[in-house]
């Protein structure tokens, strides 16, 4: 490998381990003495908790404990908290349920955890599990939102009143209400955002091992954020303090957001590995993750938007309940509010938003960010607007939706976010080009002759990443502060290990971070070493989510370099007598600008080791760390053009042409950057075209295997057509704004309002299953 | 999975032997079906009798003018070969289209038609090929093998060696895949050969595999697409489930029958 700079479509470094079979995740750690834990776990939704009758179960082979939610609370475990203080618009805090990582009084979805066998093997403690005798008095269920907050329905939670967990506002309301009521134009719409299941490949998995010696915890788990997991489990959960507690996330097979949280799980391990004095493992069977694993979405929607005369957008009003389960995971009230309400802007100069959120708990799986979180539901929202309201007052969605552009930046909307750049147009047309929007008349008219009914649907989407200044979301309720740290150790021969408290559960940041490295020094990639995942290792870290590791990560990264490239070039113009200030650093080696004069770079570092000879007063060693904070998100923007065939007769729905036209502001790798919207395009045709999560009416999962859960195959999507606009980020040095999620915060309302265009209805519930389009074509004959 | 003896018998007799000597045994064909039901620990069979080492049970062969497909024959084998291919393509291509390269490779035809699956796709072939089921006891009629959904004439220590069936005029299969799982939501196997038209759908009963009557009927007079426009599959007995009503099978069954009388 050469030096391969920012811009270079490098090829993921890690995939060599990957693609070999060679990755080492969590359920591959094996330490001496482990034993394995099994849930037992609630096959009711809710339920007053009985006696739980452990004695058959204690006494079958291999099982050295059974555990409950009794002792755990005799051992003073804390219980889970949902980490963003969200209050009522009434200025009330958000009513937070307990929430005990092993049920102690009521069970209150399906697959809340009970109990926990620790036995020999796998299979044992999983026979023991199925002896554990409870006794459940079954309690009336709810599911849905809606009936959730109806008078008299079952109650989740003893301190949330009507299950309400929080009503909360942005905006304004008074001058929205005017201005609607002043519109010469209002479109009213209800609508549903399907709940998901996350589905990463790799279950969550935990790997606990208490050290008696050293009173010491080490945990292997399926984590995005290591320090984050370390940082809750000693304050809130009282497991063990940070000093004494070592997380380690190694490879991840795919987090989606489904493994920012902590979960019972990890907390659980921990306790039981000091408990019975053993190494305790835990790995989610697929079930378990369908019942579990924190889902994403579901919300349920009433808005309205109005226009005047001259079809400008004059205001939006949103009243939104969202479903967050049966408990509050650890970002769930920051998903619907501030990750959610304050995208309602758009792309689009709105002069009035109000949108009214009420969250609400319900006998199902906590929900939780999702790739997307909050900003899929939005940008859904906004262009499944915009789309129908061009229908009804007969202008092109696509002019529509132009004319309505905001063209000025700084742009303060009317939702506490301030774009800070961004050319809308620009991606417009480059995705209309590129779906050559102009011959779609004469391609609909081939389709008909051929019995299929062709439609054509856009979005036109805006996302905010790299969450954001500590301050401001501090501001806003965050628990934590939003920076990001890195630290450049330059060995003594020049080659580089850079930590940081980013991590990578499939984003390629081995490559691409070591991209940046070999950009500024000039290093050749395989020089350069990127160590994540682990709290002895790494500096504190935030972790990876929200489409941040670019725009924080990097940019703490490129900080740091900043400071090793100071002291570098201080060396450099010791050893070559020359002026600090003349030194440039290229290809390898520090030169004195416009001379012939220059060190290898190995040398500077082996200068800076032994010491020899440094400038007077300069400490040894060429290390140096640096934290970065944004001084705002960042907005990736852009445009996606979606064409589907629907056969009339099984309304099936093929996707025929998917382009798409992003800005994420400057390109570290365009190969893996293709490959992030491929992935992100993947999960949003998934959530409009197949996923879809199903409670019964008694709480139980129906769409709990693949079996009933419809997740996108290769024969499902079209060949995309990506492209890439650039305005650069003027809010971190990299210029960059983040890739991670715009595929899927922006492709569902393309593909709807494509099947709708094709079928001729307004409202159509994703996902579009044959059987929903189906249903629609019968209702209209 | 619950613990289980193994055994690999290298003979029919052996294997019955086995099943006789082993009240709580099964036969594993390709474990498609079976090894996910042990592991999700809904099935706990004290002895598997693995079929696919016996030789006498795998290949395909033309004898007497008649078509014979061993029972441990894997899918992808049915679909690939070249003397299926020549005497009726239509079931080789409902073959290639089973489950995924994995399943195709591991599962069986005799594990199929064994398990009848109400949304497999091999019952609705046998069904309307009208194939005879040889086993280590009889010959059973395809109409009298599938009894219900997840039920055969099987007896508990019976053993399926072979299918065989004349091959057909016509015949060709359309299947609609749930979105999920892609076994059939409803499939349709229409053949035309010297015992007439037969019409087997499969995915929508719920008494699993049946014969459409009336479309059978309507074919025999004009084995056209155009001769089922007039009728009407009505929704009583179809399956409802999240992913289909049954009037929407009911319309399936409509839409894939005149796909598989115009593809045959
Ligand atoms: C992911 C996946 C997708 C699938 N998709 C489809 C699909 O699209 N369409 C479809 O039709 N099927 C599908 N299947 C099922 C697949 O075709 C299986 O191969 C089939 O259902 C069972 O065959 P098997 O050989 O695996 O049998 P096994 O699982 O080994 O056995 C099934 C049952 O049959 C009995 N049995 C097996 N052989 C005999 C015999 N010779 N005599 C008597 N009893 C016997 C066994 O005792 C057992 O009870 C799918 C399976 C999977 C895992």
């Amino acid at each position: 490998m050469g030096i391969q700079g920012i811009g270079a479509s490098v090829a993921r470094k890690e995939d060599r381990r990957f693609i070999t079979g060679a990755g080492r995740y969590t359920d591959d750690m094996v330490v001496p003495g482990m034993m394995h834990a099994v849930f037992v776990r609630s096959p009711h939704a809710h339920a007053t908790l009985g006696k739980i009758d452990s004695a058959e179960a204690e006494d079958m082979p291999g099982v050295i404990a059974v555990l409950t939610g009794e002792q755990l609370k005799a051992d003073e475990i804390g219980n889970l908290i949902c980490g963003w203080a969200i209050s009522s618009k009434d200025g009330a805090p958000m009513n937070m349920g307990e929430w005990s990582p092993l049920a102690v009084g009521k069970v209150r979805y399906v697959g809340d955890a009970v109990a926990v066998v620790v036995a020999e093997t796998r299979a044992q403690a999983r026979d023991a599990a199925e002896a554990v005798m409870v006794d459940y008095d079954e309690l009336p269920v709810v599911v849905d939102a809606l009936e959730a907050l109806k008078e008299g329905a079952p109650q989740v939670h003893d301190n949330a009143p009507g299950n309400l967990i929080f009503d909360w506002e942005i905006g304004e309301k008074a001058a929205t209400e005017q201005a609607l009521a002043g519109a010469a134009h209002v479109t009213k719409m209800q609508i549903r955002n399907n709940r998901l299941v996350p589905n990463a490949m790799e279950p969550r998995a935990a790997l606990a091992k208490y050290d008696r010696a050293e009173d010491h915890f080490t945990l292997w788990t399926t984590s995005q954020n290591p320090h984050v997991a370390r940082l809750v489990l000693s304050a809130f959960y009282n497991v063990a303090p940070e000093n004494k507690l070592r997380v380690i996330a190694p490879d991840v097979g795919g987090g989606f957001g489904s493994k920012i949280y902590i979960y019972p799980e990890e907390i659980v391990c921990l306790w039981a590995s000091k408990r019975t004095g053993v190494p305790v493992k835990w790995v989610a069977e697929r079930t378990e993750s369908f019942l579990t694993d924190a889902h994403g979405r579901d919300h349920l929607t009433e808005v309205e938007m109005g226009f005047d005369a001259n079809n400008r957008i004059v205001g939006l009003k949103v009243d939104t309940i969202a479903n967050l389960g049966a408990y509050m995971s650890l970002f769930s009230s920051a998903v619907p509010t501030y990750l959610y309400a304050t995208l309602l802007s758009g792309q689009y100069v709105i002069p009035a938003i109000h949108a009214n959120v009420r969250t609400v708990y319900t006998n199902t799986a906590p929900v939780d960010a999702y790739r997307g979180a909050g900003r899929p539901e939005a940008t859904y929202l906004l262009e499944r607007m915009m789309e129908t309201a061009a229908r009804e007052l007969g202008v092109s969605p696509a002019e529509l939706r132009r004319m309505n552009f905001i063209r000025e930046y700084p742009y303060q909307t009317p939702v506490i976010m301030c774009y800070d750049a961004g050319d809308y147009e620009a991606s417009l047309d480059a995705a209309m080009k590129a779906a050559d929007w102009d011959g779609f008349p004469a391609r609909r008219a081939e389709a008909e002759a051929r019995g299929k009914l062709r439609g054509i649907g856009m979005s036109c989407y805006i996302e905010a990443c790299g969450i954001a200044p500590s301050a401001a979301v501090g501001a806003l309720g965050a628990g934590v502060g939003l920076w990001e740290s890195a630290e450049v150790r330059v060995n003594a021969v020049g080659t580089v290990e850079v930590m940081t408290g980013s991590h990578s559960h499939g984003q390629g940041h081995e490559t691409t971070f070591a991209q940046l490295v070999s950009d500024r020094l000039g290093l050749p990639l395989d020089q350069v070493n990127i160590v994540h995942g682990d709290t002895d290792k790494v500096q504190m870290g935030m972790g990876t989510y929200g489409s941040r590791s670019g725009a924080v990560g990097m940019s703490a990264i490129a900080k740091a370099l900043d400071k090793v490239e100071t002291k570098a070039k201080k060396i450099a113009a010791h050893l070559l007598e020359a002026d600090e200030g003349d030194i440039v650093i290229e290809d390898g080696h520090c030169k004195v600008a416009g001379t012939d004069k220059q060190v290898p770079w190995f040398q500077v570092a082996l200068a800076a080791y032994t010491a020899h000879n440094l400038p007077d007063g300069m400490e040894p060693g060429l290390k140096e760390g640096a934290f970065y904070d944004p001084s705002n998100f960042t907005f990736p923007a852009g445009c996606y053009i979606c064409e589907v065939e629907v056969d009339p007769e099984t309304g099936k729905t093929d996707v025929v042409q998917f382009v798409a036209s992003d800005d994420f502001g400057n390109i570290i790798n365009p190969l893996i950057v293709e490959g992030q919207v491929h992935g992100g395009l993947a999960q949003g045709i998934g959530q409009a075209l197949l996923e879809d999560t199903a409670y019964d009416a008694s709480g139980q999962l129906l769409t709990a295997s693949y079996m009933d859960y419809a997740m996108p195959r290769a024969a499902d999507l079209p060949s995309f057509n990506v492209g890439t606009t650039v305005t650069p980020c003027p809010s971190n040095p990299l210029g960059i704004k983040g890739c991670g999620e715009a595929g899927a915060i922006g492709s569902p309302p393309a593909l709807i309002n494509a099947v709708t265009d094709a079928i001729g209805v307004r409202d159509l519930t994703m996902p579009a299953s044959p059987r929903r389009v189906w249903e629609a074509l019968q209702a209209k004959a | 999975m619950y613990e289980t003896t193994y055994h690999r018998p290298a003979s029919v007799e052996e294997a019955a032997a086995l099943l006789a000597a082993n009240p709580d045994a099964k036969l594993l064909a390709g474990g498609q079906t079976l090894v996910p039901t042990m592991k999700q620990r809904l099935a706990a069979p004290s002895d598997l009798v693995d079929l696919r080492h016996i030789a006498a049970l795998r290949g395909i062969s033309s004898e007497g003018g008649r078509i014979i497909i061993g029972a441990a024959t894997p899918h992808a084998e049915v679909a690939g070969d070249a003397t299926l291919r020549a005497a009726c393509p239509g079931l080789a291509d409902l073959a290639a289209h089973i489950g995924d390269p994995h399943v195709r490779y591991m599962g069986t035809l005799g594990g199929s038609i064994a398990n009848n699956d109400p949304a497999a796709d091999y019952p609705s072939a046998m069904l309307a090929l009208g194939a005879t089921i040889h086993t280590s006891k009889r010959d059973i009629g395809a109409d009298d093998f599938f009894t219900g959904m997840f039920e055969t004439a099987l007896d508990e220590d019976e053993i399926i060696i072979a299918v065989s069936f004349a091959p057909p005029e016509r015949a060709a299969y359309a299947k609609f895949p749930n979105p999920a799982s892609l076994y059939a939501m409803t499939g349709v196997f229409v053949t035309k050969g010297s015992a007439g038209v037969r019409v087997a759908v499969t995915g929508a009963g719920s008494d699993g595999v049946f014969r459409q009557a009336e479309m059978e009927a309507a074919l025999s007079a004009d084995f056209s697409p155009a001769a089922l426009d007039g009728i009407t599959v009505s929704p009583e007995g179809l399956l409802e489930d999240l992913h289909a009503s049954a009037a929407y099978r009911a319309s399936l069954i409509k839409t894939m029958a005149r796909r598989a009388v115009a593809a045959a």
